[in-house]
Parts: C-alpha cells; sequence; structure tokens
C-alpha cells in the first residue's frame, strides 16, 4: 500500500519538523528509562544478596545444620542435601515422562491421542505451583505423611511440561533426511529414534532439562506442605526433608536475624547455581 | 509416515512388532501428562467437595472468611487475586514492550544480547528471593514515607491520616483515602502489585521481543523510504503488526500473575477484611493457600483453601488457553 505514494514524495528532502524530532527523541529516551528500570530489579536483587549474604557464606554454611532458634553459627546443609536429592528423584520423573512425551509429539504426529497430550501439556505449563503442591498433597501426604518422596512428586510434575516442549521442538529440528536415511539401512523405527534421532538432539534436550531444573530448584510453594522441611540432614525420602526455597521462605518471615541472615546467604547461594544453570543451559544451545 | 513402505518387504516384519512395543512404551509414558493433569483435577475436585456441598456457589460470592465460625467465602481473595494481577499487568505492559522494543530495534548487538540475557534471568529468579527483597528492601522504603503520616511533624498528613481512620473505621473509605497508608510496615496489597509487576515483565517482554524482531524488515524499510522517524516506523509499521503476539505474551504474563504465589504472600498481609486502602493487607487466592493451609485443621477450612486451589487451577487453564489460542491464530509462526 504505501509503495504508492512513494513516486509522488519526489520533493527535496525538506528535514523533520522540530515536533517530530522532539517526539522522536523523547520516545527513545523513554524507551531507554524503561528499559533501566526492567533491568534494575535484577541487579539490585543481585548485589543485595552480595552484600548481605556473602559474609555468611562460610564453612559452617555448607556443612552445619541451621542453629537453634536464638543461637548463631548454623549452616544450611539440611536444605542444600534436600534439594539435590529432592531435584534428582524430580528429574527422572521429568525427564522420563518428559523426554517420551517430545518423542510422542515430533514422531508419532498422525497418532489420535497427539492433539490430546500436546495440549494437556502446554496446560500444566500453565498451572500454578502451588496447586501442584495441593495434589501431591492429596496423593501421597494424606496416606503416607510428609516426604521428600512427595516434593520430588510435585516438581517432577511440574518439569514435565517445560522438558516436553524443548525436546519436542529440538526433535522437530532433526532433518527428515538423517530418519529416512536410518530407514533406508533397514533399522526398525525405534532404533532410528533412540540411536540416531535422540543423539542428534540430545544438546538440545539437555538444555531443556537444565533449564526446567533452574525452574523448579527455586520453587518452594510445592513443598510448602509435601516435604515441609526439616531441621536436620535427612536423606530418606519418605522423611519430610528441607529445601534450600523452604528455608528461605522460613528464614525470610523468621523474627530472627540469624534466621534471616542464613535466608540471604541461601537466597545467594540459590540465585547463583540458577543463574549460571540458565547460562550454560543457553551457551549449550548456541553451540549445537 | 514412512509407515506404508515398511509393511510389504518381508524384513521389516521383524521389526514392526518390536516398533509396536516402542510405541506403546512411548504412547505410556506420554500418557503420563494426561494422567497428572485428571488425576490433579480427581484429587483437588475430591477435596474441595465438602466445601462446595456446604456453599454452593455462595463460596464465590460470599465475602465472609471466618475459620472461627467455619464460614468461608472466596470473593475477597478472588478480587485481591484479580486487582493485583490486573493493576500489575497495566504497569508492566508498557514497561515490557518498551524493553522489548529497545532490545529488538535500539540497541546494538553487543548490548542488545547481554540485556536480552538480564531479561531473562529475571524470569529465572525465584519468586522466595523476589518475596525475600520485597521485605527486607522494599518495605522499609515504602514504611519510612507512610510513617510521615503518623507523625506530627507533618501536620497535614497526620489530619488526613486521622480523618480517613475514623471512615475506615465505618467500613468506609473516599478515593483521597483509599491512597492513605493505613500502617508503616511497608507491607500490604501495594507492596505486592509492585513485586508482582516486577515478576511478570519478563514474560511479556520476551515473548514482545520474539514477535517485533519476526516483523518483516519490509514492512521497516517501507516506512522509512516515506520519511519516518524510527518511533514512526515503531509505532504505525511494527507495533500494529506484532500486536496480537504481544497480546498472547501479555495474557501468558497474566496467567503468571494469578497462581505467582510466595512472593505475594510474603507481602501482602493475608487480610480478608475490606479493603480500605492501597496500602492495606490483604490475600490473593494463592496467598491464602500458601498461608492457612497447613495450619487449616477443620475439614472445612481445608476443604475451602484447596476449593481455591480448584478455582486457580481452572483459571489458569483458562487463561493459557486463551493465550495459547491467540498465539497460534494471530501471528506468523515461529515465535513459540
Amino acid at each position: 500500500m504505501t509503495s504508492a505514494a512513494t513516486p509522488t514524495t519526489a520533493r527535496a528532502p525538506a528535514g523533520l519538523s522540530p515536533a517530530r524530532r522532539f517526539q522522536n527523541t523523547v520516545m527513545g529516551g523513554l524507551i531507554l528509562l524503561a528499559t533501566l528500570i526492567v533491568v534494575a530489579p535484577l541487579i539490585l536483587i543481585f548485589f543485595y544478596l552480595l552484600k548481605e549474604g556473602i559474609g555468611a557464606m562460610n564453612l559452617n554454611f555448607f556443612t552445619r545444620v541451621p542453629a537453634p532458634e536464638g543461637e548463631t553459627g548454623g549452616g544450611l546443609l539440611n536444605a542444600i542435601a534436600g534439594s539435590v536429592e529432592m531435584l534428582l528423584m524430580a528429574s527422572v520423573i521429568g525427564v522420563l515422562v518428559g523426554v517420551a512425551g517430545g518423542i510422542f509429539l515430533s514422531e508419532y504426529p498422525r497418532h489420535p491421542l497427539m492433539p490430546t497430550i500436546r495440549m494437556l501439556s502446554d496446560v500444566l505449563a500453565g498451572i500454578p505451583a502451588i496447586v501442584m503442591g495441593l495434589v501431591a498433597y492429596g496423593l501421597i501426604v494424606l496416606k503416607f505423611g510428609f516426604s521428600g518422596f512427595a516434593g520430588a512428586l510435585a516438581l517432577g510434575f511440574l518439569m514435565i511440561p517445560i522438558v516436553v516442549r524443548t525436546s519436542e521442538e529440538v526433535l522437530k529440528l532433526v532433518p527428515l533426511s538423517v530418519r529416512e536415511a536410518g530407514l533406508a539401512l533397514g533399522l526398525p523405527k525405534w532404533l532410528v529414534t533412540l540411536r540416531i534421532v535422540l543423539p542428534a538432539a540430545a544438546g538440545g534436550i539437555i538444555t531443556g532439562v537444565m533449564l526446567a531444573l533452574a525452574r523448579v530448584a527455586g520453587e518452594a510453594a510445592p513443598l510448602l506442605f509435601t516435604a515441609f522441611g526439616n531441621p536436620g540432614v535427612n536423606l530418606d525420602p519418605r522423611g519430610p526433608m528441607s529445601a534450600l526455597p523452604l528455608e528461605i521462605y522460613r528464614g525470610a518471615t523468621s523474627a530472627y536475624d540469624e534466621n534471616q541472615r542464613l535466608a540471604k546467604a541461601g537466597a545467594l547461594l540459590l540465585i547463583t547455581l540458577i543463574f549460571v544453570t540458565s547460562l550454560l543451559a543457553r551457551r549449550f544451545s548456541r553451540r549445537r | 509416515m514412512s509407515e506404508p513402505a515398511r509393511r510389504d518387504p518381508t524384513p521389516a516384519r521383524l521389526s514392526s512388532s518390536s516398533d509396536r512395543v516402542f510405541e506403546i512404551l512411548i504412547l505410556m509414558l506420554a500418557s503420563i501428562i494426561v494422567l497428572v493433569f485428571l488425576t490433579s483435577i480427581y484429587q483437588l475436585g475430591k477435596d474441595s467437595w465438602p466445601a462446595l456441598t456446604h456453599f454452593g456457589l455462595a463460596f464465590f460470592t460470599q465475602r465472609t472468611w471466618n475459620p472461627v465460625n467455619n464460614t468461608f467465602g472466596a470473593s475477597s481473595m478472588i478480587a485481591g487475586t484479580l486487582i493485583t494481577s490486573l493493576v500489575a499487568l497495566l504497569i508492566s505492559v508498557p514497561l515490557a514492550v518498551a524493553s522489548a522494543l529497545f532490545v529488538a530495534e535500539y540497541a546494538p548487538k553487543w548490548l542488545a544480547n547481554p540485556v536480552g540475557y538480564l531479561i531473562e534471568l529475571l524470569a529465572a529468579v525465584p519468586s522466595v528471593v523476589y518475596g525475600l527483597w520485597a521485605l527486607f528492601v522494599i518495605a522499609p522504603v515504602l514504611g519510612r514515607w507512610q510513617i510521615t503520616f503518623f507523625n506530627p511533624e507533618f501536620p497535614d498528613r497526620l489530619a488526613l491520616y486521622t480523618k480517613c481512620a475514623g471512615l475506615w473505621a465505618d467500613n468506609k473509605t473516599t478515593l483521597q483515602c483509599f491512597f492513605v497508608p493505613s500502617s508503616g510496615a511497608g507491607r500490604g496489597l501495594a507492596l505486592a502489585i509492585i513485586i508482582l509487576t516486577v515478576m511478570i515483565l519478563p514474560y511479556t517482554a520476551s515473548v514482545a521481543r520474539d514477535v517485533i524482531r519476526l516483523v518483516p524488515a519490509d514492512q521497516r524499510e517501507a516506512m522509512y523510504a516515506l520519511g519516518a522517524t524510527k518511533w514512526e516506523v515503531i509505532s504505525r509499521a511494527i507495533l500494529p503488526y506484532a500486536r496480537a503476539g504481544i497480546l498472547g505474551g501479555v495474557i501468558l504474563a497474566l496467567g503468571r500473575a494469578l497462581g505467582e504465589t510466595l512472593a505475594v504472600a510474603m507481602v501482602i498481609g493475608d487480610s480478608q477484611d475490606v479493603l480500605r486502602s492501597i496500602w492495606g493487607n490483604a490475600s490473593t487466592m494463592a496467598s491464602v493457600i500458601a498461608n492457612q493451609f497447613g495450619d487449616a485443621r477443620e475439614l472445612l477450612h481445608r476443604s475451602s483453601v484447596v476449593t481455591l486451589g480448584l478455582t486457580l487451577f481452572f483459571l489458569s487453564v483458562l487463561v493459557n488457553y486463551v493465550a495459547r489460542l491467540i498465539i497460534a491464530r494471530l501471528t506468523p509462526r515461529g515465535i513459540q
């Protein structure tokens, strides 16, 4: 449409009117300002935690459990151990179901169940984490009591849609000719999928798993009534377990300075791990 | 796909049975997604049944939420969820779109990538960390300003507060009083809105950035060729082209905001009273679940809290569905 007007605008360039120039500059400035406002919280949060938390990150922080209320010198070993164990258990669920879902969506696109599973996976991605906590509570905690396993189940459910989405995308990026080459060699479809397509997409799938881990590692809401928290180190998934985000939540809402100090150090540790994982994941997907 | 081609030759017969096994195995694992969805509905439905049968639809319109009398109505926290989410959305959308424009249109490449990184990291910060920051950093700043309303050194502010406190005591408020702080703690509805705004910014921003990048270069060049300034290109050629995709991003952000739990629960003050000041304590559905489920001993109380979860479940399903519909229908392919 606009090209029709081009031939008629053959006048000598008159330069911008001051009003338009002014508007252009002002809007550019506002956009820059808005971007600064958007980025500022991240930098403020990181440096606040660095300033407040780095002092508490000593050997005790990694080797001790929180001191009894009112005492000082504790650490967050219980939370670190609990987080690691629950994330490992959650990734078993998340990776197994997530990658299988990705394979199903990308390799069996004509299956009658495909649209349903794609839609439900998208829907699961939007369900608030705390609601998943309520579901895991009803499923496990009501019968067996608070447990690390219940927490891991809630986290695993949250991981599934993220892994499904990324693995479906990267599997679809593997060229069809690669699959056809495998089939032409007489390989059955399952071998082509497992030995040719999956390895070709492995980098992207690992990226997706790392992003999913980074996302659920910071979730405290689904753990509130499932893993519940534990003042001591517990490695038995049948018992209540602590986690970094849980300790941060308890510490930040606690009245004791010592707990608040641990919460800030825990937040620094958590946020650093999450940032490193996200950045590594992005690097990894770039190189692919 | 290549199914018919493999059926005929004899060697393929061997593999076709193992292919069936593999397909069934993958289907079974993938069906766990369906199972999770159905289990969630069943579990939430079962646990909220006592409250739903006891109160009926009045649960959603009743305002009283009183564990002592076993009377539960969710309208005040439904309102809290909607108010916090929509106001946060209103503030965050212009900021998010502007930052997307900066990354996609203004910044040179060496700057655009790091800024894009930073905005994505904003989405990776856990909810509890936002809550901690809001409690320890923003709340004291707000509190310092709020305290001036109770300080005799500022007589006009004190007079305003005294006038409003009288109104509040009768459960009334005026437009002016609605913006007068009711306590000096810094916590409350306003802080929840502030932190929610920050938290949902990256969702709109990253979708908007992707969509803006997909606007064809022709579109921009045609406008520049007419002698338009950069802002005119953005406002008349880029934003109208990208608006459907941006709208999808906005609705995704709304979905996030509705379910955001701990950061809000930590700062909003968990009160189910009528809202008389934007600085006052309030609650959202998610914050009530986080703050009360653990302490809910009575069956009806517990069941009412789960009903909030069920409501939230369906609300987020609906919002996400609409968002994906918009993104799928109205934008060029490639932004998912």
